[in-house]
């Protein structure tokens, strides 16, 4: 009898733990440490759990490693063989270093972060926007293009104002509009090596085209050699036979070396000027826009210009890709000025002790201290997953996700869904290749006139829509939604469920 | 730790009144460098020259980390003669400057800034964009 008691009372027990936590326990686990490049709000891939970081479009990146393999992979067996004999062992060795390095350098410019700044926090965001309206006056239907200069060694450059990151940008960076990233010191973005390149991998991108120059030269020039021994052999149209790989290679070769020496020679001069392909496109530094102008940048000599792009120190990624995602603070300004609260952007809660950590669990602590303050004012706007930079406290427009068909004017964007081949950026004057110009201020010019929107444009007259690219980025548009909520709290964390659900 | 714990304590009791942020200072170029201009929210929490004290130590900090010298030319070169596979197993020089800056910043938010009701945000969770300092309402002051 005991024991039957007992049974059942371990029954009633075990359903009751069980009845309990039905929500909870799937809760927690599906919310346990999400790292922060699931999150990312760029148009990159991740590979390796975050260690590898991509641009959407990798498919000439395939192309190149295809064409570097299996022309080594063709010199190595069929070439390599006779001029050893013939020669040197010591070619294949050459070959074999040289190829190692161009795979190395390749594949650390194409996996690595280029430099990308993470884009600003709400509330940073909204203590921009509250200096520039200051500044501005609150003048007019549209506050003018935002700008700021600085005077940097003399020179006068213009600060501008990235849209979709919600920050100044610093000299020298730019936004990529195939990337979606500000990428600091930015220079372009090369297909062929799948990323952009940066401030962080430009180093390493120089080194690849340079080795992929010397082991271009090197197997032109050997093959040709084979080719030669070969036919003072048995005749040309024999040896032509006998290694038909060696064709492909010469082909190959041949048009490879005039690309990428000529690319190398055009990046050695911008390493020994200190400019970016940007720069060197815009011609912001030339001296035919003035008298005065000159590179600030430029440390005086070519040596140390040199020194400083390859082997200056090495700046750390600043997005953090393998962190883990914590709770952030509620992002509360005093309501005194009529400026409105908003909540916070992530609900992970963190239980780390850990001294860094002290801090977020601390704020943690403040949001849930601070939620009865949010109920007594009045009805504020709820920003939800504000990562896809597509919508700003404080404005009463509504903001709708997912791709929209009514921006009719050619833009910078619609060009990057067709990226040229090509990365010569000294004879292609394209402005298609990955746009390393500004994007937001000839969108300023055109909104001005037509009162449109882009995503880069969230102050907007109130009552219109706010609409996604032409492109369709309907992933990063999901959850940007614009929810004035009332004051339920609940109804906030109802609302922040559906978002996360959506944007799974 | 026992201090970041009554930062803690602290904290609880007090709510967030207001962020202000320190802009970087582009007027040495690309360094990373922040303004060191006295915002006006902090007038009645912290002396300026505290702060301007805290703020001129993180330059030269940074400054120390971006320094082009012999150090950062050795080991750019090693890198690349390895092919940069020695990041594997050392860390950078960049990156042995902002552990000492970590440092400094929890430091000074222990023995400066939490006793007066601030808390300063090291830069690079902000993406080395912005210094953010967090302003809290003077509640357990007045306990």
């Amino acid at each position: 009898m005991h024991l039957g008691e007992s049974t059942r009372e371990c029954e009633y027990s075990q359903i009751s733990t069980r009845s309990s936590t039905p929500m909870e326990t799937p809760y927690k686990k599906k919310t346990q440490k999400k790292r922060k490049w699931e999150t990312f709000p760029g148009r990159n891939k991740f590979y390796c759990d975050g260690r590898i970081m991509m641009a959407k479009q990798t498919g000439v990146f395939y192309l190149t490693l295809v064409l570097i393999l299996v022309t080594c992979g063709l010199f190595f067996t069929f070439d390599c063989w006779f001029l050893a004999e013939q020669l040197t062992p010591i070619i294949p060795v050459i070959g074999g270093v040289l190829f190692l390095f161009v795979i190395g350098t390749l594949l650390r410019t194409s996996f690595s972060d280029p430099g990308v700044l993470p884009r600003a926090t709400p509330d940073e965001a909204a203590d921009l926007e509250r200096q520039i309206d200051v500044a501005n006056g609150s003048t007019g239907y549209r506050p003018p293009p935002r700008t700021k200069e600085v005077v940097i060694n003399g020179q006068t450059v213009k600060l501008k104002y990235c849209f979709t990151c919600k920050i100044f940008r610093p000299p020298r960076a730019s936004h990529c509009s195939l990337c979606d990233n500000c990428v600091e010191r930015f220079d372009h973005h090369c297909p062929w090596v799948g990323n952009c390149v940066g401030k962080r991998n430009y180093r390493f991108f120089y080194m690849f085209i340079l080795s992929l120059s010397f082991l271009t030269v090197f197997i032109f020039a050997f093959v040709i050699t084979h080719i030669i021994l070969n036919s003072q052999r048995i005749g040309f149209l024999s040896a032509l036979k006998d290694s038909p790989a060696s064709v492909l290679e010469v082909v190959v070769c041949f048009f490879s070396v005039w690309s990428i020496v000529g690319l190398s020679g055009f990046h050695t001069y911008l390493i020994s000027s200190n400019q970016t392909t940007n720069e060197d496109i815009k011609g912001s530094w030339s001296s035919k826009r003035s008298k005065d102008n000159y590179n600030p940048y430029s440390y005086g000599n070519i040596f140390t210009n040199c020194c400083a792009a390859l082997c200056g120190p090495l700046p750390p990624s600043l997005i953090d890709r393998r962190g883990f995602i914590q709770s952030d603070a509620p992002q509360l300004a005093p309501p005194t000025n009529g400026i409105p609260m908003y909540g916070s952007t992530q609900s992970q809660q963190s239980h780390m002790c850990d001294q860094d950590q002290c801090i977020q669990s601390t704020k943690f602590v403040l949001q849930v201290a601070t939620t009865p303050l949010l109920q007594q004012q009045s009805s504020e706007p709820v920003i939800l997953t504000p990562e896809n930079g597509a919508s700003i406290p404080g404005r009463t427009s509504l903001a709708l996700g997912g791709p929209c068909t009514s921006l009719p004017m050619g833009q910078p964007t619609p060009p990057a869904s067709t990226p040229s081949l090509s990365c010569h950026e000294a004879t292609d004057l394209l402005p298609v290749h990955g746009h390393p110009h500004n994007h937001s201020h000839p969108l300023q010019e055109q909104v001005a006139h037509h009162h449109f929107l882009t995503p880069e444009e969230v102050p907007s007259p109130p009552g219109m829509l706010h609409c996604g690219s032409p492109l369709g980025h309907s992933h990063t548009m999901q959850g940007s939604f614009y929810n004035p909520a009332s004051q339920d709290s609940l109804h906030e964390d109802s609302v922040r469920g559906l978002v996360k659900l959506s944007s799974v | 730790m026992a201090e970041t714990h009554s930062l803690q304590d602290l904290r609880q009791q007090a709510a967030v009144a207001a962020k202000v942020f320190i802009q970087r200072d582009y007027t040495n170029g690309t360094l990373c460098q922040f303004q060191t201009k006295f915002p006006s929210e902090l007038e009645t929490r912290i002396d300026k020259q505290q702060f301007e004290e805290t703020v001129r130590t993180l330059n030269n900090l940074y400054a120390e980390a971006e320094k082009l010298g012999s150090q950062s030319y050795i080991e750019g070169c090693l890198a690349c003669l390895t092919a940069y596979t020695i990041f594997l197993c050392m860390e950078t020089h960049y990156e042995k400057v902002l552990k000492k800056i970590a440092k400094y910043i929890q430091e000074q938010n222990d023995k400066v800034y939490a006793p007066r009701g601030l808390l300063l945000t090291d830069p690079i969770e902000r993406g080395l964009r912005v210094i953010e300092i967090t302003i809290f309402e003077d509640r357990s002051l007045t306990q």
